[in-house]
């Protein structure tokens, strides 16, 4: 790797992480203002001209408030749990291509930080991970409701990644390929994979509220059982980072979502776009849109949090395992059989 | 080889950390710190497949069951009965066979000569699924039915009391 293109890779790193951070602080707004239209309110309208500057006061109390440890607690796991989570949340975004190659002159520029040939499977590398962040914050705080909240977090993605594994199985005997570069460029003009596995993709986004601990299924920090959850015992920015952790999560399972299933930055007629608008227009364009899908899906994350009320657990855990398991074992045997006879 | 060296003693040192650390959560957590180091092992390898799905299997789900169960536990110190004396000198006199044996194996073999693989790509997943469903397609399937009946069994020992009870 040449010197330029390193500083290229790094740039890109910064700006992904930029905009992480930028989008998950103003989901926050967005989520407070989609739960006041819902209810019939207003939301925060107090900080700028709509609220705007709402996420920046939130941020800078949390920053000001007075940091706790509590005194039975494990002072050092304490600060590795949010440290944690939010380092797993950051991290997922280094395989996701999100856009085609910008051509500069007679420089490449590829918008994808590492394009690995095992691509999804580090993308469920990192989800395993996140639970860790959870767990030993929970742990560590040594609050009974707190380590409530971690247990339930565990075994609620433990039982997810298995359906979220399998119905991922029947995309990839589709696509043939781990690469999620190679799949976004499957997935040319309208080939989206969500029209090939329409199943798929609905147990996929099932189990991705499940693994980003969002409503119906936000047990592991459910407040009328649990008091907070994982994070009671947690103050100022490490709770910041926890509550933070979960929009980046979002953004990046949108993120991996679009890629996966809605055809990334792939949109009908792209190649005329590229023949009246240049190379580069169309390839600016595609990533314009993947970012509106992204938001799109935030939006329904958000739409579902304030419309269905909680699961309980065993509910959560029915679902799990006796509905969403044997549907994906279903869905790959069918796709299975349609490919051998197609392929006849 | 540098590398493999500096991460060779870091599994060494936090595998040792495991046995060493006097409560069982923090020892578990080393054993994640443990495994991790192995995931970089196989990188160094080019066993791309084989890291990623140590990381997801062992790391991301073993061992959150570990810690989810020792977490249920709940083990205190006071709850750890002290070993008699009798099986303190048997261990002793184990492991110091154990170690003799370590010795004397290490002694007759000389240094190995590093592994150059004929294929660089062979930890790929694509000539790693070829070779395990065209050569090894038999003791694939005769390890994927143990492990279905390890789980069948599992699944049968959990809901045992509850028939009796009924």
């Amino acid at each position: 790797m040449e010197l330029a293109d390193i500083i290229v890779k790094f740039i890109l790193v910064v700006i992904i992480f930029a905009i992480s951070l930028v989008i998950a602080m103003y989901s926050t707004y967005a989520e407070r203002k989609i739960a006041a239209f819902f209810q019939d309110r207003i939301g925060p309208n107090r900080a700028g001209p709509w609220g705007l500057l709402q996420p920046l006061a939130d941020g800078g109390k949390m920053f000001l408030k007075e940091e706790i440890i509590p005194t039975n607690a494990s002072s050092f796991l304490f600060i590795v749990g949010p440290s944690l989570a939010i380092m797993t949340a950051c991290i997922g975004s280094a395989v996701i291509p999100w856009g085609q190659k910008l051509t500069i002159g007679s420089h490449v520029i590829d918008l994808q930080v590492a394009d690995i040939n095992v691509g999804i499977l580090y993308v469920f590398g990192v989800v395993s991970l996140g639970v860790y962040g959870v767990m030993i914050g929970g742990w560590a705080s040594n609050n009974k409701y707190s380590l409530l909240g971690a247990v339930r977090a565990a075994s609620q993605n433990i039982s997810y990644e298995i359906s979220m594994g399998l119905s991922i199985i029947a995309l990839l005997l589709i696509t043939g390929t781990l690469s999620l570069r190679q799949i976004a460029e499957q997935q040319h003009s309208w080939h989206w994979n969500v029209l090939s596995q329409p199943v798929g993709f609905i147990l996929f986004l099932i189990c991705a509220f499940a693994e980003t601990n969002r409503t119906p299924f936000d047990l592991p920090e459910c407040e009328t059982e649990l008091v907070g959850g994982y994070h009671t015992e947690y103050s100022s920015m490490k709770l910041g980072f926890y509550l933070f952790a979960e929009y980046i999560n979002m953004f990046i399972s949108s993120a991996v979502m679009v890629t996966l299933y809605w055809g990334a930055y792939n949109y009908p007629f792209m190649d005329w776009m590229a023949a009246h608008i240049g190379t580069n227009g169309a390839v600016i364009l595609g990533v314009v849109l993947m970012f509106a899908k992204i938001f799109l899906f935030i939006f329904f994350f958000m739409w579902v949090r304030w419309t269905i009320p909680r699961f309980r657990y065993d509910q959560l855990m029915d679902l799990g395992w006796k509905i969403l398991i044997p549907i994906a074992i279903a869905n790959i045997v069918v796709t299975g059989i349609v490919i051998t006879l197609i392929n006849r | 080889m540098n590398t493999f060296y500096f991460i060779a003693f870091l599994s060494i040192f936090f595998s040792i950390l495991v046995i060493t650390a006097k409560n069982p959560v923090h020892s578990i957590l080393y054993l994640i710190l443990t495994f991790f180091t192995f995931t970089i092992h196989y990188i160094l390898l080019n066993a791309q497949f084989l890291a990623i799905v140590n990381f997801i299997v062992y790391m991301g789900a073993i061992l959150v069951l570990f810690l989810y169960t020792l977490m249920l536990m709940n083990l205190n110190k006071g709850s750890e009965q002290p070993k008699s004396n009798l099986i303190k000198f048997a261990a002793v006199i184990g492991g110091g066979c154990f170690l003799i044996t370590i010795v004397a194996a290490l002694k007759a073999f000389g240094a190995s000569n590093p592994v150059i693989l004929k294929d660089p790509s062979l930890g790929l997943v694509k000539n790693l699924g070829k070779v395990l469903f065209n050569e090894y397609l038999l003791p694939f399937e005769i390890s994927s039915v143990l492990l279905l009946s390890a789980m069948v069994g599992a699944v049968l020992l959990a809901t045992k009391d509850t028939k009796t009870a009924a």
